[in-house]
């Protein structure tokens, strides 16, 4: 990849699109919040817009589908040098996040950046 | 009480009604467990059905098929199961201390009365080994209940003496009413951890398991409606966003307690704010595993504790929020400790948790799997060695849909995300120190303190490891110890509050202060 251009932090795949798009028509705005921890801990938590109070250090990672994509600050230092893919699965959500459509749960993989693709994005590595 | 108390006529519940094999699986003739093809909540003491009617699958892992149903509760439960709570609220706040510990310990009573009842139940559920729910989860359930009958009678209120007319009493006060959100990873154990010192408080509360180990805690309530007086303790189940929330937002609480990951943790301390009530929130870690050289010195029973230590990051399948999933081993004994360690995972038997000589399940559900594999994926991708496991196993037969994952050590650096995050699955990040100052950065350079092990000959560098290490637990030449009466609980983003310890009941009561005058004279103010 030309290393010039900054990467998007957050993607997500066609499924997940489809199923953001379909939760906006159904309830309205959404966003997502990257957890950590245990238990459910790594999974994207799906809420109905400014159901998750964000706070000041709370990091953008981006958008997707047009609903706005956080991690918490310090989460973001350790999970910086990779990029986010939301992805949709089988079955109900486990927790607290709205479900990806009926039976479906918001997941993630994630990719490693390239050399040139932290130095776009101003990060040492 | 019900017919769960009646054992079937295959006495031993296992396969051919042996004293050692096989369990039977809930619900098939010759089990311990029977199975009803669908629950309700448990709310008053009686059986209620959902306000709407609807009812979710339970899977079991162990073979990735729905065993029954369970309510698919809304809002509406959660206020019926409020109602229950608070008409039993000042009843229960008023029962004598003698009283209140009486009942529970009834209840541990009755859960040691069924205890492989349960520990079958657990394990078909959950997917843990029964091996572990015999020896570890029921029995430490049980004795968190007789914990707390005793803490409760021996916490004493405090009174001072300001000056020689006026006296400061301060009372133990029940809350009220509390709601307590249960993680999947030990269903009984943590509901044992929340449900005993809230109850031995005074309070009443309305428990929502998780969403997929709803039901060996209703096995539990089925056991109690006798037990404990109606509306004391309530359980419903549902899906977190709704029901969770419900209780949570609910005006009609006093406290939460919540255990799981740190995103649901701030929400719950957010909803918590909304109506200025305390929380109490435990999220989980990734805790370090500390092997100092001398552990080497010796080949006797002391390294093979120390071994097994390193291999505790399976118990369970990993799903323990202490899990000791960053091994740090002193760079001079790397080769030949890991030679020991690798030696010891590769005879770790996986397969139906039911069976006692299984060590290792499945994991509870296909989310879980799923991160499991996306996080060992990007391990390999920033560089980290995978020295065995690495991938999904399927069994034959009836398990062959089961969400098994063979016990992985990834060898890499701290700055890796496997090394960050808590995978929750059977997945060790191990890596080397030089020297004591390396093992500590290594160590504390975490966002997260809930638990840490060191491992030495030394008494005096594991005093200085113990006390530098920032966790709240650090065990030392040991691991995954749970005993009632050594407080719990996390440093830094591991949560805020403790568990498991007679400081509980301060978290679950209030401070009454009663400043009394005896003196006649008036302050001659006015």
């Amino acid at each position: 990849m030309d290393g010039s251009r900054a990467p998007e932090r957050v993607v997500a795949t066609p499924a997940a699109l489809k199923a953001i798009e379909e939760l906006v028509a159904e309830r309205g705005p959404v966003m997502f919040f990257q957890s950590g921890g245990c238990c459910d801990g790594s999974l994207p938590l799906c809420f109905d817009q400014g159901e998750f109070v964000i706070g000041s250090r709370d990091v953008l990672l981006g958008t997707v589908a047009g609903c706005e994509f956080y991690i918490d600050h310090r989460q973001y230092e350790v999970w910086k040098h990779t990029q986010i893919i939301l992805g949709v699965g089988d079955g109900e959500p486990e927790g607290f996040s709205l479900a990806a459509g009926r039976d479906q749960h918001f997941i993630i993989t994630s990719r490693v950046f390239s050399d040139g693709e932290l130095q776009a994005l101003g990060i040492d590595n | 009480m019900t017919d769960t108390l009646t054992k079937p006529t295959e006495e031993s519940g296992r396969e051919g009604g042996s004293a050692t094999g096989v369990f039977i699986a809930p619900g098939r003739p010759g089990s311990l467990v029977s199975l009803k093809p669908r629950y309700e909540n448990f709310i008053g003491g009686k059986w209620v059905a959902p306000v709407k009617g609807e009812y979710m699958k339970d899977i079991s892992p162990v073979t990735g098929k729905a065993f029954c149903e369970v309510a698919r509760s809304t809002k509406e439960d959660v206020e019926l199961a409020l109602d229950a709570a608070h008409r039993a609220r000042q009843a229960w706040a008023e029962t004598s201390l003698t009283d209140r510990a009486a009942v529970l310990n009834k209840i541990a009573d009755v859960i040691e009365a069924n205890l492989e009842m349960l520990a079958v139940a657990e394990s078909w559920e959950n997917g843990k080994p029964v091996r572990e729910t015999l020896a570890a989860d029921i029995p430490l359930a049980v004795d968190h209940f007789r914990y707390f009958a005793g803490a409760t009678r021996s916490l004493e209120g405090r009174s001072t003496e300001i000056d020689k007319d006026t006296v400061a009493y301060h009372f133990h006060e029940p809350l009220g009413v509390v709601g307590q959100i249960i993680p999947f990873n030990f269903p009984l154990l943590m509901a044992a951890w929340k449900i005993a010192p809230a109850l031995a408080a005074g309070n009443c509360t309305v428990v929502k398991p998780a969403s997929p180990t709803p039901w060996s805690i209703l096995k539990l309530a089925e056991l109690l409606e006798d037990v404990v007086p109606a509306g004391v303790l309530n359980v419903i189940t549902g899906p977190g966003a709704e029901i969770g929330k419900a209780l949570a937002t609910s005006p009609r609480i006093a406290k939460i307690g919540f255990t799981g990951e740190t995103t649901t943790g701030r929400l719950i301390m957010q909803y918590a704010a909304e109506n200025l009530i305390p929380s109490t929130v435990e999220l989980g870690g990734k805790s370090p595993n500390i092997f100092f050289a001398d552990v080497m010195n010796e080949d006797d029973e002391f390294l093979d504790k120390a071994i097994e230590g390193l291999v505790l990051y399976a118990f369970n399948k990993g799903e323990v929020c202490t899990c000791p999933s960053r091994a740090l081993v002193a760079e001079s004994i790397y080769d030949k400790f890991m030679e020991r360690c690798l030696d010891r995972i590769k005879k770790i038997t996986q397969g139906n948790p039911l069976d006692p000589s299984t060590m290792i399940g499945p994991q509870v559900s296909t989310q879980q799997l799923e991160k499991i594999t996306s996080y060992v994926d990007i391990g390999l991708q920033e560089g980290a060695e995978c020295l065995i496991g690495g991938q999904r196993v399927h069994l034959d037969g009836e398990f062959a849909d089961g969400y098994y994952f063979a016990p992985t050590v990834l060898k890499g650096h701290n700055k890796m995300r496997v090394f960050q995050e808590e995978i929750f699955g059977p997945v060790l990040a191990v890596t080397t120190f030089k020297d004591e100052a390396e093992a500590l950065e290594i160590a504390n350079d975490t966002l997260y303190g809930l638990g840490a092990g060191v491992w030495t000959r030394d008494g005096n560098l594991a005093y200085r490891m113990g006390r530098a290490i920032q966790a709240g637990r650090v065990w030392t030449n040991c691991y995954h110890l749970y005993p009632a009466g050594a407080a719990f609980g996390g440093y830094k983003i591991s949560g805020v509050g403790r568990e498991n310890h007679q400081m509980m009941l301060e978290h679950y009561s209030q401070t009454k202060n009663l400043l009394v005058s005896y003196s006649t004279k008036p302050l001659g103010f006015f």
